[in-house]
């Protein structure tokens, strides 16, 4: 009986592991088919998202040399979440850094996210790069993602090419494509062009183990995208003649530009003092950016195009454009000079008395500049001084000066034509006329330009009435796609007043101010100028162009506190002209002089 | 002459083709956890998988000799081999090498030996003899007494060792009690006592107690009130509450902080994904990503990344549940239900109380691996290092599991045989 009653326990213990199968199935079920948090987690374990970074695109010259291109680093991030048990003594030995250090960059990362990676030490060397990825392993959370930065063979175009640095949260903020730790065209043609060069960036997702050690790519790369390099830029620029500029420019102060006026595109585009672009790349790029920052001489200002000056001398042709179209000069038009003892302007030169425009321009006469200038302002047709100031300003100003030209390169000032309204501030309205404001005769005064629109200013000279907006890039990409459409824009001054101009110019380089330094079978059209400066000595000027019949080149230079313009600016002028026309240079006393001359 | 040509004839079928499923199963998600693209045969006897082939076939032929062994030899030597194991057990503890916090292996060349193993089917075979042999009466305080030193030593032996997990499997002989006669109210207490002590971790003793004492409450106008049955339910409802506070005092003052951090975290009330939460966690992720029909053989990541600790060990139903998915759990669940109902019908004929016993102890051990080891991958028990029977990684496991299973078959077999 009794063991009957016992044997009937079986079904107790049976109905026990019943209920605990069925417990566990229920339970399975739950976390298996209903919970999908478990799936998602599990893909958090495994799977990391890396960016593929592309790389930028190159940068050519106008005859195909490599001018820029791009190496690669290693960026070392950091997934605080994984982050459990490392060796910090050793970490930090091998990344050469202190545990403050670590710390800092530690606390940065996880207030930036615990769950997603950021940048813990960029641009680690290939040598670290080297022992870490031996050691990685022993680091989880830790692993390095591949970059490129950019290198110049040669040490040229700071300027023009600008930088690359890390975007800001204000760029993020601006732009949802750029993501921490994306890197940005910040000045230059990086900056103009960061669209075209910066690529399409590509999305990699690998498995990872439980120490962090890659296994291999995420369903055999099915969702995978590949980083497209970005495109390569084919410039304007003449590398031959930007190097040739930087070299005769070392130990001055200014700036060369140089356009081809047919087609607005520049040649040479240089500021100097310069500094080698290698020194704005990668880790080094804060710490020579403060030290080139604070250095007196300012090598990171943009003379070229962020630099002003009075233009002096170069200006004289502009007023008698203005008087030629406005009826008030012509190829007879006699105006008398006394010399040193001319009123209200004295004159620098001796020459013959009374003289006329040729002459004027070929020996740089101030007087006979005034009076043009003088007789546009007073006698103009457009009912009063003050409107006669106007359209003086409109002609001045088609020129290309007094604006900004609109270049493809970045912060570009417009200089000053100065406006009635402002002179109407200064003396008061009608209390002003030709003599109160005599200086813009001789392009002085308020009268300020960029060594841009003086080159500018000689493609217009050069193409007879016009100019292309100048710009630095010639083609994108493998066919070469034209950039943006750069405008022909054309004066108010009518053709036949610049042949007169021209002569006048082809007379400079002949007879006058600058007939030392002609070129052999090439003639030049050109002007000097010596711009009175309140900070120090005269600047250098001198624009030019040639040949005079088929211009290939326009050119400005302006070399600062360097004295009569015919002494440094023009030689070098010169210099670079032979140089591009005749691909090498035969007067190596004037090179060597100008090489050697040191300013500052 | 007659009984040994029978002899493969009266061998259970289906316990047998359970054992070879189970343990064929075990050998492919040991594989699939540990699977190694440099190394990928599965008889590689360099990795893992290589060597649980050579423990399957080594057991094989264990389990051959135990059936060519003579029945009569496990109840006539149960004594000594329990005497044998418990030598091992005391020299373990002298020499044994540490392998991860226990004292409990011999390291023979690069083969390492479990004694604490062994001794379970070895205490089965002496709780079988003890309840054969005598006259069982439960109100007999040597019936009472005797199992318990029996039980109780290997395990205490085994804690010494540092191995709390294989020590509670002992408890699992509660089962054999409870069918020799051991009265129901133990276990119902039992019950009582793991509800009151987890509703204690988790909602605190006063709530429990005010529970109690309104359950208390209730009963009173439900039981026959005489004198007896009053002072009985205030002695129950003094004891509850008493036993209430004590788990409070021993979680706070007694356990350490890495065994109180292990409560917590298995009751939901931590957060320690790190640390003692870790393992659960991973593991919960590794089933729980397997979804209804799993990811397929050998496309598992989180184990054989090695997320989840002891994948191809203790954490082996990892794999099943990741590769193989909701369907998979499925099958190792029915496998060891079906094994462990047909071990107790087995139990229930045979004619003999050793081979019964025998039976219901060898039921209890795989019940309550299989119970805390499934249990803790899926966070419903604490992790307790203890193996799943005929499927995880292992030499002495898989040996002492095979032999535990097949002493029973040749009993069964042999159930015809004159006492």
């Amino acid at each position: 009986m009794a063991n009957r009653t016992l044997a009937s326990r079986r079904q107790t213990v049976i109905a026990i592991f019943l209920v605990i199968g069925f417990i566990y199935l229920v339970r399975l079920f739950y976390i298996q088919v209903v919970d999908k948090s478990y799936t998602l987690s599990a893909n958090n374990n495994v799977l990391r998202y890396v960016t593929q970074y592309p790389a930028r695109g190159l940068i050519y010259d106008r005859h195909g040399t490599l001018l820029v291109y791009n190496e690669a680093v290693y960026d070392l991030m950091v997934l605080p979440k994984q982050v459990k048990d490392i060796d910090t003594v050793e970490f930090c030995r091998l990344l050469e850094i202190t545990p403050e250090g670590f710390a800092e960059r530690m606390e940065k990362a996880v207030t930036y996210s615990r769950y997603k990676p950021s940048l813990f030490e960029k641009q680690i060397s290939k040598e670290t790069y080297g022992y870490l990825e031996e050691k990685m392993y022993r680091f989880p959370g830790f692993f390095v993602q591949p970059r490129t930065i950019r290198f110049y063979p040669k040490p040229i175009g700071a300027h023009l090419f600008g930088y690359v640095g890390e975007v800001t949260q204000g760029m993020i903020d601006k732009n949802p494509y750029y993501k921490s730790g994306d890197y940005i065209g910040i000045s230059g043609i990086e900056k103009s062009y960061e669209e075209v060069l910066r690529g399409i960036k590509g999305m990699k997702i690998k498995m990872v183990d439980v120490h962090n050690r890659e296994v291999g790519s995420f369903q055999e790369g099915r969702f995978d995208s590949a980083a497209i390099m970005g495109e390569d830029l084919y410039l304007s620029i003449d590398a031959e003649l930007q190097e040739y500029g930087e070299q005769l420019m070392k130990g001055k102060m200014g700036s060369v530009v140089a356009i081809e006026p047919s087609t607005g595109e520049i040649l040479a585009f240089l500021s100097s003092p310069s500094y080698d672009p290698n020194l704005l790349v990668g880790r080094v790029r804060s710490k020579n950016y403060r030290m080139l920052s604070e250095d007196a001489v300012k090598p990171l200002l943009n003379r070229a195009m962020a630099g002003t000056y009075p233009p002096g001398s170069t200006f004289k042709m502009v007023n008698d454009l203005v008087g030629l179209q406005e009826g008030l000069l012509d190829l007879h038009t006699r105006y008398s000079c006394q010399g040193k003892t001319s009123s209200p302007i004295r004159c620098t030169h001796t020459h013959q008395s009374p003289l006329g425009v040729l002459t004027a321009i070929e020996q740089s006469c101030n007087p006979f500049h005034w009076q043009v200038f003088r007789t546009i302002i007073t006698s103009g047709g457009h009912g009063g001084i003050r409107n006669n100031y106007v359209a003086w300003r409109n002609h001045v100003m088609s020129l290309g000066f007094g604006q900004k030209l609109g270049t493809d390169l970045q912060f570009e000032l417009s200089g000053n034509i100065p406006s009635a309204e402002k002179f109407d501030g200064i003396y008061g309205k009608g209390h002003w006329n030709a003599l109160t404001i005599r200086s813009l005769s001789i392009g002085q005064g308020e009268i300020l330009v960029t060594p841009l629109q003086l080159a500018n200013s000689a493609a217009v000279m050069a193409n007879r009435g016009y100019y292309i907006v100048p710009h630095v890039v010639k083609g994108i990409g493998e066919k070469h796609r034209k950039p943006a459409n750069f405008k022909k824009m054309v004066s108010t001054i009518d053709k036949e007043h610049f042949e007169i101009i021209v002569d006048g110019m082809r007379q400079v380089a002949t007879m006058g101010t600058a007939r030392w330094f002609q070129i052999d079978s090439v003639t030049m059209c050109g002007k000097t100028g010596t711009a009175e400066n309140p900070h120090g000595d005269d600047h250098s000027l001198f624009m030019a162009f040639a040949p005079a019949d088929n211009p290939k080149i326009a050119i400005a230079v302006i070399v600062e506190n360097a004295g009569f313009g015919s002494t440094t600016a023009l030689p070098i002028a010169s210099l670079l002209i032979e140089k591009y026309i005749k691909r090498k240079v035969l007067r190596k006393d004037v090179e060597e002089d100008m090489l050697n001359k040191k300013l500052y | 002459m007659r009984e040994r040509r029978n002899l493969f004839s009266n061998i259970d079928v289906t316990l047998v083709v359970l054992y070879l499923v189970m343990v064929l199963l075990g050998w492919v998600n040991i594989y699939a956890a540990v699977y190694d693209e440099d190394h990928r045969s599965i008889i590689d006897i360099s990795q893992s998988y290589g060597k649980q082939m050579i423990f399957i076939v080594s057991s094989l032929f264990i389990a051959l000799v135990i059936l060519l062994t003579d029945a009569r030899f496990f109840s006539t030597f149960a004594y000594a081999i329990y005497g044998l194991t418990i030598f091992l057990l005391l020299v373990v503890l002298a020499v044994g090498s540490e392998v991860s916090g226990s004292k409990s292996w011999f390291h023979i060349g690069s083969f390492g030996f479990q004694p604490a193993e062994f001794a379970k089917f070895a205490t089965a075979l002496a709780l079988a003899r003890f309840f054969s042999a005598q006259h069982i009466n439960f109100k007999d305080f040597r019936t009472r007494f005797l199992p318990l030193v029996l039980m109780g030593l290997p395990a205490a032996l085994i804690l010494l060792q540092n191995d709390t997990g294989s020590a509670l499997v002992y408890s699992s002989f509660i089962l054999v009690l409870y069918r020799m006669g051991l009265s129901g109210n133990y276990l119902l207490a039992g019950a009582l006592v793991v509800v009151i002590a987890l509703s204690t971790l988790m909602v605190g003793p006063i709530y429990v107690v005010v529970l109690i004492t309104l359950m208390a409450g209730i009963l009173f106008f439900f039981i026959k009130r005489n004198r007896r049955n009053i002072i009985n339910l205030i002695a129950i409802l003094l004891l509850g509450i008493g036993f209430t506070y004590s788990v409070e005092y021993a979680v706070e003052n007694v356990l350490g902080e890495h065994q109180k951090t292990r409560i917590n975290v298995l009751l939901g009330k931590e957060m320690d994904l790190k640390g003692a939460g870790y393992n659960v966690n991973q593991s919960k992720i590794a089933i729980g990503s397997g979804g209804f029909a799993g990811k397929g053989f050998l496309n598992g990541t989180q184990t054989k990344y090695n997320f989840v600790p002891e994948q191809s060990t203790d954490f082996i139903f990892c794999t099943v549940g990741e590769e193989w998915g909701f369907l998979g759990s499925l099958v190792v669940i029915s496998l060891f239900i079906s094994l462990l109902i047909r071990i107790i019908l087995l139990a229930e004929r045979q004619r003999s109380d050793f081979s019964k016993v025998y039976g219901y102890g060898v039921a209890g051990i795989i019940f309550f691996h299989f119970m805390i080891n499934i249990g803790m991958t899926i966070g419903l028990v604490p992790v307790i290092g203890i193996p799943l029977p005929f499927f995880s990684y292992g030499g002495s496991s898989l040996w002492a599991f095979t032999i535990l299973l097949f002493i029973f078959i040749k009993q069964d077999a042999n159930r015809n045989a004159l006492l």
